[in-house]
């Protein structure tokens, strides 16, 4: 009955859904304020039976209810809990729902704090949300019902899969979705804007924080992601470029050039056009994923297991939306930018610089991803592009970047005098070049050109980062300090700057070894010693494993004791390491084991990772800085801010 | 006017492209040897390790290589429909055991019964990566002159046999004096 | 006990046997790096998009033996890149190799360079040549961001 009232919700969400989207765009394109007035209660309305939706999913997974398809195929008795919960997004029927109410969610959201928008406005953003909701209700209808029963239903489920049986499948995907969800608000300002035919600043101003919460949300799934990868994989990686994490990183990218984009914009009235078309790229490249990982059509370990013919569905969206999408920018988008200038050093032109580089850097990207695609189209063999050619291709357009984010920060709007610039950061410059050089050689008893090129870009952004906050702590009383926006840029971009640092220590520094050991004997990485101290088999609720327990060494002082297990689940049979990680701010020791080799002895890899810990804390830090700004006290609603917007866009309210 | 077209230009250029992508498995790996000379290799037989096997033995004829395993689940689904093809005859079908045990594979012919006119033992997958294998079961289609015609990924039946294999088979027979 | 066979059973039968190497492969530090260097760029083609060096599949094993036999034989990268690829074609490599086809992937990010710069050259040609004394419509705080 159960999943019954879950489909019913569904479908009763996607008529609701229908009315949002259709009858506030015809009403704001007549002026009908009783069409437009529809959107607000309908977006409420979609999301409550959304969540009854989900609910009754979750409920089904939680009672283990086997006549439900999607339960059978990824639940299992014996699962723990919490695993059965994120199990409802384990797999694609399940996820395609917390996408459809992550949507939901984030419409209701703008339908919230919205009441600053010219009604014809909001009616145009709501309506545009409420269409894109029902593609994906149809979607979900049409192909991907995760309500379809299985009769008669089996004694046990078929368990999910053992990899995603972590806490990180419990937090990694809904935050990620979050954000991938998020940039179609923006993509919904762009739209409105775009349809009423009129973008000024007070649009930019409205934009912005919206884009940046999407984008944060993206920052800290992205690096759940590669934090997960990395602790539950086993081999100590956590970047590889696939297809699918390319995906999440292009919007990314895009969503980082709409963000400063915005920037200009907002102050300037400049790259109006620009940013709408960055604004729309942004959830393309959000659709585009979508549509890599579900249809089949990239080979990657997070593929989900499906087949074209719902492929062909989402590509039929995407290209009804993104088409439309482009269409109406290739009508509304000439003639946009007012007249205003800047000179050749001022930060317009950084922010220019940077919205070339970062677009450069998805251009490539997506090049790279889907080369092996058009080669094997055009009949012209199968090739594969892998790490070592991404790895290139995106340090080249980067490395300006980081230089230039240290530059652009302090640059001031319009014009930019060049000597007290360059007073105020030569000596940071001068210190992060000294560091570059000094701290390899000093901390890793290694020198080499490209790895202190890293270690100085990323000091140098940490310590110019400070300039700002610095400056405004040690000002006189009574002299206004910095405003949030200005301090969550400086936190922002000091996460940029750890993560750079991260990023080349790792790749300089990392030592690793394969080796065979025995029970009671050591091995020794980076100086520090393993002894592999005993073997015993545990249990687990569906697993039985192999643990091994691994006491560190240094100097012959205690530095932790690990476990790693190398585990079988039952139903599915199939083995996996779970690694043992030592983890310290500035390093992590990482041992998994691999096999038994007879005689006692197991395959081990002991791998020493330094500072990769400032990967994943540079992002949470990066998206600390956008909540920051985020939460500007010039993009909360007063009467006085209401008032402006609506003279500006020439409207009643 | 033609710099905010271009956007949705690339773009439409890209759907027929995914379109296309759509319709093929990603994992198949086409044989690089395809309409090239195959592979040789000369293995000890299964059955009689002081004998050899080898790409020698079919020159000169149409024959089918199969690559097979005890431990391979699409190896056990296609075993019956080789043994009724063996019985068919139409062309000597080679087997080249890959990373299996000997006394598995010994038991499993015993079993099953033996479609093969000779199978060469691979143990360590040596004959295997010279033939470009990375799973089993896989069969190629050898032509008379020793090319490659085609190559088969997973296990064969009879639907596969008549749509892919025949057709090659009579062309290479008619191709030749 | 007879747990811990039951799983050492299930181990070894799986698949999984020869799974990561053990030990360095050579103790010739040079010969050492271009073997890492080279199973971390060879695709292990059995599985989802890993490289033979991070999987423990048949196949993964069976080609880092080989490379490592090739390696002390003396052959070049060339040599053993090109081993793998008339037999696993060029999709078996994770760095496309220099060919039509793939040059312009390896020049790509050069040409982008090129044509971002020209863009940007070209924009703040323009804007200089424009006015900069504009309203703001932003309160005077807000002057740094």
């Amino acid at each position: 009955m159960i999943p019954e009232i879950g489909h019913f919700a569904l479908i009763l969400a996607l008529s609701l859904a229908v009315c949002q989207g259709v009858l506030p765009l015809i009403g704001a394109y007549r002026n009908d304020a009783a069409m437009m007035s529809v959107a607000r209660p309908a977006a409420l309305g979609q999301l409550v039976f959304v969540m009854i939706s989900f609910g009754c999913l979750t409920w089904s997974f939680l009672q283990s209810d086997f006549s439900v398809l999607y339960v059978a195929n990824h639940s299992q008795l014996a699962l723990p809990t919490i695993y059965k919960i994120s199990a409802v997004w384990g797999a694609h029927e399940g996820s395609l729902l917390l996408w459809v109410l992550l949507l939901a969610g984030w419409t209701v959201a703008v339908s919230r704090y919205s009441s600053d928008l010219p009604d014809s406005f909001a009616a145009r953003v709501i309506g545009v949300l409420g269409l894109l909701s029902c593609g994906f209700l149809l979607f979900t209808l049409l192909t991907s019902n995760p309500f379809e029963r299985l009769i008669p239903a089996p004694m046990d489920g078929a368990d999910l899969n053992p990899l995603l049986q972590d806490p990180g499948l419990a937090i990694h995907p809904p935050i990620l979705y979050a954000g991938y969800v998020g940039f179609s608000v923006a993509f919904a300002f762009a739209i409105a804007a775009m349809l009423a035919g009129n973008l000024d600043q007070a649009w930019a101003r409205w934009t912005r924080p919206w884009t940046t919460w999407a984008w944060l949300f993206l920052t800290i799934g992205i690096a759940l992601g590669s934090w997960w990868a990395y602790y539950e994989l086993g081999w100590g990686g956590w970047w590889f470029w696939d297809p699918v994490e390319n995906a999440s990183f292009m919007p990314w990218l895009a969503g980082t050039a709409l963000i400063h984009s915005l920037a200009v914009t907002e102050k300037r009235g400049l790259f109006k056009s620009w940013t709408l078309l960055l604004a729309i790229t942004a959830f393309s490249l959000s659709l585009l994923g979508t549509f890599l990982v579900r249809s089949g059509i990239l080979i990657s370990v997070h593929a989900f297991a499906t087949d074209p013919g719902r492929g062909l569905f989402i590509l039929g969206f995407l290209g009804v939306t993104i088409g439309g999408a482009l269409t109406l920018y290739a009508w509304r988008a000439p003639g946009l930018d007012s007249d205003a200038g800047f000179r050749g050093f001022s930060r317009e032109t950084f922010l220019l610089l940077n919205n070339v580089l970062l677009v450069i850097a998805t251009a490539l990207i997506l090049a790279g991803t889907l080369a092996p695609l058009i080669v094997e189209v055009f009949e012209a063999g199968k090739i594969s592009v892998g790490p070592p050619w991404f790895e290139i291709a995106f340090a080249i357009p980067m490395l300006p970047l980081v230089l230039l984010i240290g530059v652009g920060m302090h640059t001031a709007w319009r014009s930019q005098a060049f000597k007290p610039l360059f007073d105020q950061l030569k000596f940071p410059a001068l210190f992060a070049i000294v560091a570059g050089i000094l701290i390899p050689i000093v901390a890793y008893g290694r020198f080499g050109l490209l790895l202190s090129v890293g270690v100085t870009a990323g000091i140098w952004i940490m310590v110019v980062s400070l300039i700002h906050p610095v400056r405004s702590w040690r000002r006189a009383p009574g002299t206004p300090g910095m405003t949030r926006g200005v301090l969550g840029m400086s936190v922002a971009h000091f996460g940029v700057g750890m993560f750079v640092i991260g990023v080349t220590i790792v790749s300089a520094f990392t030592e690793e070894i394969d080796i065979s050991v025995r029970q009671g004997e050591s091995v020794s990485v980076a100086g520090y010693d393993f002894e592999l101290r005993s073997l015993r088999n545990v249990e687990g609720p569906n697993y039985q494993a192999v643990e091994g327990e691994i006491d560190i060494r240094k100097d012959g002082e205690f530095v932790g004791q690990l476990r790693p297990q190398k585990r079988t689940y039952l139903v599915q049979q199939s083995p996996m390491t779970e690694a043992g990680i030592e983890a310290s701010w500035n390093r992590d020791l990482f041992v998994a084991l691999g096999d038994p080799l007879g005689n006692d002895a197991w395959s081990l890899r002991v791998q020493y990772k330094p500072m990769i810990r400032f990967i994943w804390m540079g992002a949470f830090v990066m998206a600390l800085g956008g909540m920051i700004a985020a939460s500007d006290r010039r993009y909360r609603l007063t009467a006085k801010a209401k008032e402006k917007a609506t003279r500006l866009s020439g409207e009643p309210a | 006017m033609m710099r905010y077209l271009a956007p949705l230009v690339v773009f439409a250029i890209m759907i027929p492209v995914f379109m296309v992508g759509l319709k093929r498995d990603p994992t198949m790996l086409p044989s690089p040897f395809l309409d090239k000379p195959a592979p040789e290799f000369e293995l000890p037989k299964l059955k009689d390790l002081s004998q050899t096997v080898s790409n020698k033995d079919y020159a000169g004829q149409v024959a089918l290589v199969n690559v097979w395993a005890t431990w391979c689940v699409g190896c056990r689904q296609e075993h019956e429909f080789l043994i009724r093809l063996s019985q068919e005859n139409p062309l000597p079908i080679y087997g080249l055991n890959w990373r299996d045990r000997r006394e598995d594979g010994l038991a499993w012919l015993q079993q099953l019964g033996d479609p093969y006119v000779a199978s060469g033992y691979d143990a360590d997958g040596r004959a295997g990566i010279d033939w470009g294998v990375y799973g089993a079961p896989e069969t190629f289609l050898i032509s008379k002159d020793g090319r490659v015609l085609y190559k088969h990924l997973g296990p064969l039946n009879r639907v596969i046999w008549e749509r892919e294999f025949v057709p090659k088979i009579a062309a290479d027979h008619g191709a030749t004096p | 006990m007879k747990k811990l066979l039951l799983v050492i059973a299930l181990l070894a039968a799986s698949p999984l046997l020869f799974a990561i190497d053990t030990g360095k492969a050579f103790d010739d530090p040079v010969l050492q790096a271009r073997y890492e260097t080279i199973i971390s760029e060879v695709r292990c083609l059995k599985c989802q998009n890993q490289t033979i060096k991070d999987s423990n599949a048949f196949l993964a094993g069976d080609l880092r033996r080989e490379i490592r036999r090739m390696l002390a034989e003396g052959k070049t990268d060339d040599e053993i890149y090109d081993f793998l690829v008339v037999r696993y074609g060029e999709f078996a490599l994770y760095r496309p190799r220099m060919s039509g086809k793939t040059l312009i992937l390896w020049i790509a990010p050069g040409l982008f360079i090129l044509l971002g710069g020209i863009v940007a050259i070209r924009v703040v040609r323009k804007r200089m040549s424009m006015p900069i004394d504009d309203d703001d419509e932003i309160e005077p705080n807000q002057a740094a961001s």
